[in-house]
């Protein structure tokens, strides 16, 4: 493959840091040299700082904990003896962010490939800024939103949804309610749909000309074009994209908090009232919790930290992966 | 299959821009017709009004007449998609589809035409390799990217990825000069061995080149920046480079400009 950008040019050289061999120990340079290193060091430092904390403020709440913290479905730190587990933690985080994933990805792809494709060009610029507005609106206005509108709406929707696909497990259950995890995912859903949107979107902006014009030569109508070219080459952009609006959808606390009635256990059928998350838990609970109760919520907190920092490290992966066919 | 180009009164816009001002000539099938002249001066884009590729750029416009046979391509009603399955094109820079195999890069046509067979699909890809003279040097990897042949493959990859589909013309817009020497070779004889079945247009700014691979040769010019292009004269070949008409077309091509 040729290269447009040269880089391969670099390959035989033994890898050391650029200009490594130049320098000339002047003071300036040597200056510098330690404020750059310094400064990486301290963002290190940081992380470590804060992740030592975490798991020192966590540890004795741990060691007091009567259930076990990974599979219990409890949550009763203030209680004697204090059991609790992140179990249905757990479930409801990944469940409402993968709800909201399956509702906002298509949308927002969709609204990518118009606005690069198929808008007219004025319309494009304009409906392209209001989408990325649409992250720039402070969460808690989604929660307000999605508690004072959303909720009240989501009763007749739910039932619909219970009567129409009860067959499926997950849309099953006898008490279709508003507070639901379904409920939250649709919050979560319209909050992460700009990240993906716009993310897409900078992809298929950049697919080259001479890929769009080697289909549309060839006689590909303009989703012919698409599958064949954009999609194609903006593949690893749209898995990149959905994996960071995940991330964003696990680590949503205030518009979760707003929407959930606390029901405790998991509870499969989503459509139903209950369920919790990490982050909305922690902001629930913190405010009145004791110092078991805390340390619980922290080491909650050090799980969700994880989990988001393996899907962020995977939706990188994936983007990065993007170059191999550039 | 070859079918008589005849462009009659022809004007290109970009936006306000007026890029070719007025062009009538007929190519004739079963030939290569050479376009030549100086940078900017339309030869690119009078070549992307014959498959309606000009007006994919947003805001570009054609005015005027052209004639596939006798089905006028500007017809209203008439479907730029279809122009494009009859009319193929080979650009610049090779652009095999990065993702997809030297197999589905010349399958990637027919597929559009509903062409769903293996056999018959397996049948045409070795044909159109075969044809693009690639098939020897490819037919051991069909399976691997397209991208890893090197520029000449792949621009002969691009040619039989166009010529898989059939079409009644070829259009290709300077399709050697980002290759080297030898690369450039193997498509002047690929060019000489398509123009039996297929119209063949080529813009080229190697007037050489011209010269060897073209029957027929337009000149065209440009009065200055900011002027549409213009058709100078187009005649055959041997006599544009011999004794053309016009003092502008002999200035270019014995070098004196452009």
């Amino acid at each position: 493959m040729t290269s447009q950008s040269g880089i391969e040019a670099h390959v035989g050289t033994p890898a050391r840091p650029i200009g490594g061999a130049v320098s000339t120990g002047r003071a300036g340079d040597r200056i510098f040299a330690a404020a750059a290193r310094g400064s990486g060091i301290l963002v290190l430092a940081i992380m470590a700082a804060i992740a030592v904390f975490l798991i020192w403020k966590a540890i004795p709440a741990l060691q007091k904990n009567e259930a076990n913290f990974l599979t219990s479905e409890d949550w009763n730190p203030n209680a004697v003896p204090p059991r609790f587990g992140i179990a249905q933690l757990a479930f409801g985080t990944l469940m409402s962010s993968l709800l909201a994933l399956l509702m906002a990805t298509p949308v927002a792809i969709g609204i990518a490939l118009f606005i690069a494709f198929y808008s007219p060009r004025r319309l494009a610029s304009g409906l392209g800024y209001v989408v990325d507005l649409l992250a720039a609106v402070p969460s808690i206005v989604y929660g307000l939103w999605g508690l004072l509108v959303l909720v009240p709406h989501m009763e007749g929707a739910s039932k619909l949804l219970n009567t129409t696909f009860g067959w499926i497990p997950v849309f099953g259950g006898d008490n279709p309610g508003k507070s639901s995890i379904f409920t939250a995912g649709v919050v979560l859903a319209i909050m992460i749909l700009p990240i993906i949107s716009s993310i897409s979107r900078e992809v298929f902006l950049q697919v080259p000309r001479a890929h769009v014009e080697a289909a549309l030569a060839l006689g590909a109508t303009r989703w012919e074009m698409i599958r064949m070219s954009v999609l194609p080459y903006g593949r690893s952009g749209m898995v990149g994209a959905s994996m960071l609006g995940l991330g964003r959808a696990m680590g949503e606390t205030i518009a979760v908090a707003l929407v959930l009635t606390y029901v405790p256990g998991i509870n499969w059928h989503l459509l139903e009232n209950g369920g919790s998350t990490f982050a909305a838990n922690i902001a629930k609970n913190f405010g009145e919790a004791g110092e078991i109760g805390r340390g619980a919520l922290i080491a909650s907190g050090l799980v969700l930290f994880v989990i988001t920092l393996v899907v962020n490290m995977a939706a990188r992966a994936v983007v990065a992966r993007r170059k191999e066919f550039v | 299959m070859a079918k008589r180009i005849e462009v009659s009164g022809l004007h290109a816009y970009y936006g306000g821009v007026h890029a070719i001002d007025d062009i009538s000539m007929t190519i004739e099938p079963r030939s290569v017709t050479a376009f030549i002249g100086p940078s900017g001066c339309g030869k690119s884009t009078f070549l992307r009004t014959l498959n309606r590729m000009h007006e994919v750029i947003p805001g570009a416009r054609v005015e005027g007449k052209v004639m596939l046979d006798d089905e006028d391509l500007y017809a209203t009603g008439v479907d730029p998609v279809a122009v494009r399955r009859s009319v193929g094109m080979v650009f610049q820079r090779p652009n095999p589809f990065p993702t997809m195999s030297i197999y589905d890069n010349v399958a990637a046509g027919l597929k559009l035409n509903g062409v769903r067979r293996k056999g018959q699909l397996d049948e045409i890809v070795e044909g159109s390799l075969r044809g693009a003279n690639l098939w020897n040097e490819v037919k051991d990897r069909l399976g691997k990217p397209g991208a890893g042949l090197s520029g000449g493959q792949q621009q002969r990859l691009c040619i039989a990825r166009a010529i898989a589909v059939q079409p009644q013309v070829l259009l290709m817009d300077e399709p050697c000069s980002a290759l080297d020497p030898i690369s450039t070779l193997a498509i002047e004889d690929l060019i000489a061995k398509l123009k039996d079945q297929y119209t063949i247009v080529i813009v080229t700014h190697n007037m050489q080149q011209a010269a060897r691979v073209s029957d027929r040769t337009a000149f065209f010019n440009i009065a200055g920046t900011g002027k549409p292009g213009k058709l100078i004269e187009i005649d055959d070949t041997s006599k544009i480079f011999t004794n053309p008409e016009q003092k502008a077309t002999e200035d270019y091509i014995t070098g004196r400009f452009g």
